[in-house]
């Protein structure tokens, strides 16, 4: 029986067992191929999606278990947050292989709605969870302090 | 050979209708202000590039691979080279745009299809990117290829208009005809630009009179990558596509023995299991699907010859070979001037390496009767068709490969054993299925950096206290065999295991640069850094060690010997000075530097780390100079050597791979740890201005991170580690405690090292 689901505002219905993980149910189910998948084990980020404005790593949430309104990165630009890191991510050229970005700016603009003026310690604390095997880690700060 | 190198004239098009328009409306664009306009996808060229415009009824002007301009007033730029972060997409895409005359916001940049001779580059020989040379390789021929393309548009409208060319100019895709003002955009002349003759030579331009090189311009690839919706090979979905999960067999030349498949068929969403020679894969109609089949699959392997492989034992062979030495380089007489005067020697020791990229393996292969294509992220796009369709057993042509964005190359998308995996999977189904790689599986199954031991002699002038002496002997084996895909010969040298030390920047009166050849069962490819990240470690870990002995400040010993180098000293200098080099430091704090030139560019770095008393070492600032000759994109530059840098001291920090058993101890991101957010110092980079030709720059920072942070980590503990990664116990015990304050050399005495010899 299909799971009922909110995703980017619109209502969804996701076909597949209750154990399967949001990310693959994003990706498989619904061709939203911009969640990627990167460890499986939340240990990377790469999957990060934003579950009621929190941040959460879809590889290891099962769809029965959902819990609130699911946001996605091809949603997150519909939001002031979003927005404005996307923004702050072009203009200051974050992006190099752009696979882990997703990740980053879903944690990031989850960051900046809770704290619209995170210091060091706070990004510290966000965005460690979110590895970037291209190391643009010192623009993704300046980013979102620019944001 | 045509004009450039790289074409061949009797493939230019010829007139045909216009079917781009429909591709152009494929563009996955996103309009942000200011920025770039998106990739177009390869498959708005057609099969075979813009080469096979005609094919496509394409009727403007393409006088290349590289550009094609519509009559509509389209420009699209086709880049040769892969984009898996290092921005090489805009670079290239300037090349072609200074000497044509357009602006970036002018045009569309799409990446090449696989072709076999359109884009192949003059250093690696075909359509490859890495080791750092696409600039290098391109920066003349795509020049050339613009101003050939500018010149017969600004021919055609000189002969419309019957004037001579020369009173012609050409900017931002405008010609004008200088006495009158006339004025022509490319697209009205494009259809008559056709039948201009190619140039047999064209003047570039002078580097004073750039326009977009050596500005910071944006990346045309990075708005569609913070929105979702830039395709990696991952990302495909092609009509009717299956999902395949596998499992490997653990050990490297097992083979399955038997597979019970019984209760993996009867799972939900199953719908087939492919059964190769090492590997079995469940596939099912989503990759959860065939995930939850393989956890059923019952597998029974037969492990093979390398069973019982462990890192003792590959570390007992390489401390120990016996191969007779390649003699990579003799200088003077190394062996009379080693025998006298204070002898210095150490070794080092560098770990097999994981790529761990973070998209992990995938490709997706679609086997219809007579033909096949494969949808895959590759740094050898060419290579990947000639392997596929060799297992395939298909005439080349009738294999077709589509290049993605690459979501992390670092190298390991130089290898193609997973494509000849895909294709001996791809061939037993009759549809189009994806398979993806476990993180596991690509790291655990990863063809890896080799294992390196190296050992370093030098005597000193008494004198001086200079090398006056120097021998480095490296043992280990080589990629090569594993890249060309047959064993590298006997007795022959691969320069890549000296890269980075035979052609050392230091002026050395007598010695000698060896290779011991060991080869072992791991499989091995390149690593970011190529041999360079190897040797350099190795070089400036002892050229560290010999300014101890000699008493004097690293960077001062180190000017000392680069007299004839004035690029090298620039940018030893540079972070000298912009590091606060030789200020005091709090206790348990260090500088170290390292410099080298590689790839055709000269680095040098300074790393300011922290070691606490249980040995754990925290970086706190890190000091780039660069010189890469004339910069193309600066901003790319400092991107690259931050990036780069920090991936180096990643590993410096955190990663080795291990073997037990046969089989890799390492697994996933817990416990093949990665640098994050947290450990991240600020960074200041330096950009030296230059006209010299470009050098390369993808390699060049992670080649420069290790030294440098081992260096430091001597200086603020008085510990000098000589293999990685990191050692926090021995840091722990041997640190010092807290009586080490801040970072003198001088203070410290040889004896306190392990492993030097007086």
């Amino acid at each position: 029986m299909a799971i009922s689901a909110t995703v980017n505002g619109r209502a969804v219905q996701l076909d597949g067992p209750p154990d399967m993980p949001l990310l693959w149910a994003l990706r498989d189910l619904l061709g939203m191929t911009g969640t990627k998948f990167g460890c499986g084990i939340g240990q990377c980020g790469a999957c990060t999606v934003q579950v009621d404005g929190k941040p959460v790593r879809s590889c290891v949430l099962p769809i029965g278990e959902l819990d609130g309104a699911i946001t996605t990165i091809e949603g997150i630009g519909e939001t002031e947050e979003g927005r404005r890191i996307q923004k702050a991510w072009l203009s200051l050229e974050v992006v190099q292989c752009g696979y882990c970005q997703c990740g980053q700016i879903m944690a990031a603009s989850a960051l900046l709605a809770r704290d619209p003026k995170p210091d060091d310690a706070a990004i510290d604390a966000a965005m460690s969870g979110n590895i970037c095997r291209c190391c643009t880690y010192p623009r993704i700060r300046d980013a979102i302090k620019e944001a | 050979m045509g004009l450039f190198g790289l074409l061949d004239d009797n493939r230019l098009p010829t007139l045909g209708r216009r079917k781009f328009l429909a591709g152009s409306a494929l563009v996955i664009g996103f309009a942000f202000a200011n920025s770039a306009r998106a990739l177009v996808p390869t498959t708005g060229l057609g099969r075979a590039g813009a080469l096979d415009a005609a094919a496509t009824g394409f009727d403007g002007f393409v006088p290349d691979g590289f550009i094609r301009i519509g009559t509509d007033g389209q420009i699209v730029l086709v880049v040769p080279s892969a984009e898996m972060g290092q921005g090489i997409a805009t670079t290239e895409a300037m090349l072609l745009a200074e000497e044509l005359e357009v602006g970036l916001d002018q045009v569309e940049v799409a990446l090449a299809p696989a072709d076999p001779t359109a884009y192949n580059q003059s250093i690696l020989k075909g359509q490859i990117t890495g080791g750092s040379t696409s600039v290098r390789a391109f920066y003349l021929p795509l020049r050339q290829a613009g101003a050939a393309a500018r010149t017969m548009l600004v021919n055609a409208a000189a002969g419309l208009w019957q004037v001579p060319a020369a009173e012609c100019s050409a900017a931002r895709a405008v010609i004008t005809h200088n006495p009158t003002r006339r004025a022509a955009s490319y697209a009205s002349v494009a259809e008559a630009a056709r039948s201009q003759p190619v140039p047999k030579d064209v003047q570039l331009k002078n580097p004073g009179e750039f326009k977009l090189i050596g500005k910071p311009l944006k990346r045309v690839d990075t708005p569609e990558k913070v929105t979702g919706a830039a395709k990696f090979g991952i990302d495909v979905m092609v009509e009717g596509m299956r999902y395949a999960a596998i499992t490997i067999c653990p050990t490297i030349g097992g083979k399955v023995k038997s597979v019970d498949d019984t209760a993996s068929r009867a799972s939900p969403g199953v719908v087939d299991i492919l059964r190769i020679e090492d590997a079995v894969a469940v596939v099912g109609e989503t990759y959860w699907a065939a995930r939850k089949g393989l956890d059923l699959l019952a597998v029974e392997w037969d492990l093979g010859p390398n069973a019982d492989m462990s890192s003792d034992d590959l570390w007992d062979g390489l401390r120990n070979a016996k191969a007779t030495p390649i003699v990579g380089k003799v200088v003077g007489d190394p062996d009379i001037a080693l025998a006298s005067g204070v002898r210095i020697e150490s070794t080092y020791e560098l770990p097999y390496l994981a790529h761990a990229a973070l998209e992990p393996i995938n490709t997706t292969i679609h086997m219809q009767g007579d033909r096949c294509d494969i949808w895959v992220s590759t740094q050898v796009p060419e290579i990947a068709r000639v392997v596929a369709a060799e297992i395939l057993g298909l005439p080349i042509e009738k294999v077709t490969v589509h290049p993605h964005l690459i979501g992390g190359g670092f190298g390991r998308r130089l290898a193609v054993d997973t494509i000849q995996q895909a294709a001996r999977f791809g061939k037993l189904a009759n549809y189009p299925v994806k398979i993806i790689w476990t993180r596991e599986q690509d790291i655990m199954h990863d063809y890896f950096r080799p294992a390196y031991f190296d050992r370093v002699t030098a005597t000193l002038d008494p004198k001086t206290r200079l090398p006056s002496a120097f021998h480095h002997r490296t043992t280990g084996s080589t990629v090569r065999t594993y890249y060309d895909r047959k064993p590298w010969p006997e007795g022959k040298l691969d320069p890549d295991t000296l890269g980075g030390s035979v052609d050392m920047p230091y002026a050395i009166p007598n010695g000698k640069w060896e290779w011991v050849r060991q080869d072992s069962p791991v499989s091995l490819n390149w690593w970011r850094g190529v041999g360079e990240g190897h040797n350099v470690f190795v070089i400036e870990s002892f050229i560290d060690e010999l300014a101890l002995a000699a008493g004097k400040d690293p960077i001062e010993y180190r000017l000392a010997m680069l007299q004839n180098n004035p690029r090298a000293i620039a940018v030893l200098k540079k972070v000298a000075d912009a590091s606060g080099w030789g200020g005091k430091l709090s206790a348990r704090r260090g500088r170290g530097v390292s410099l080298h030139h590689s790839f055709g560019t000269f680095a040098a770095l300074v790393m300011e780390v922290e070691v606490d008393r249980y040995g754990e070492v925290y970086l706190r600032n890190g000091t780039i100079a660069v010189d890469c000759g004339q910069p193309i994109n600066p901003d790319g530059v400092v991107a690259q050597m931050t990036g780069g840098t920090l991936f180096g001291l990643s590993a410096a920090l955190h990663n080795g791979v291990t073997f037990k058993d046969g089989r890799v101890q390492e697994s996933n991101f817990h416990d093949y740890r990665q640098i994050r957010m947290n450990e991240v110092p600020p960074f200041q980079v330096f950009v030296m201005p230059s006209t010299e030709n470009p050098g390369g720059l993808g390699e060049v920072g992670t080649v420069s991170a290790p030294a440098a942070l081992t260096n430091a980590i001597y200086a603020a503990t008085g510990v000098r580690l000589r293999s990685l990664p990191i050692d926090r116990k021995l840091l722990m015990e041997k640190g010092h405690g807290d009586e080490v304050a801040g970072a003198s050399y001088q203070s410290k005495t040889i004896t306190s090292q392990r492993g030097v010899a007086q």
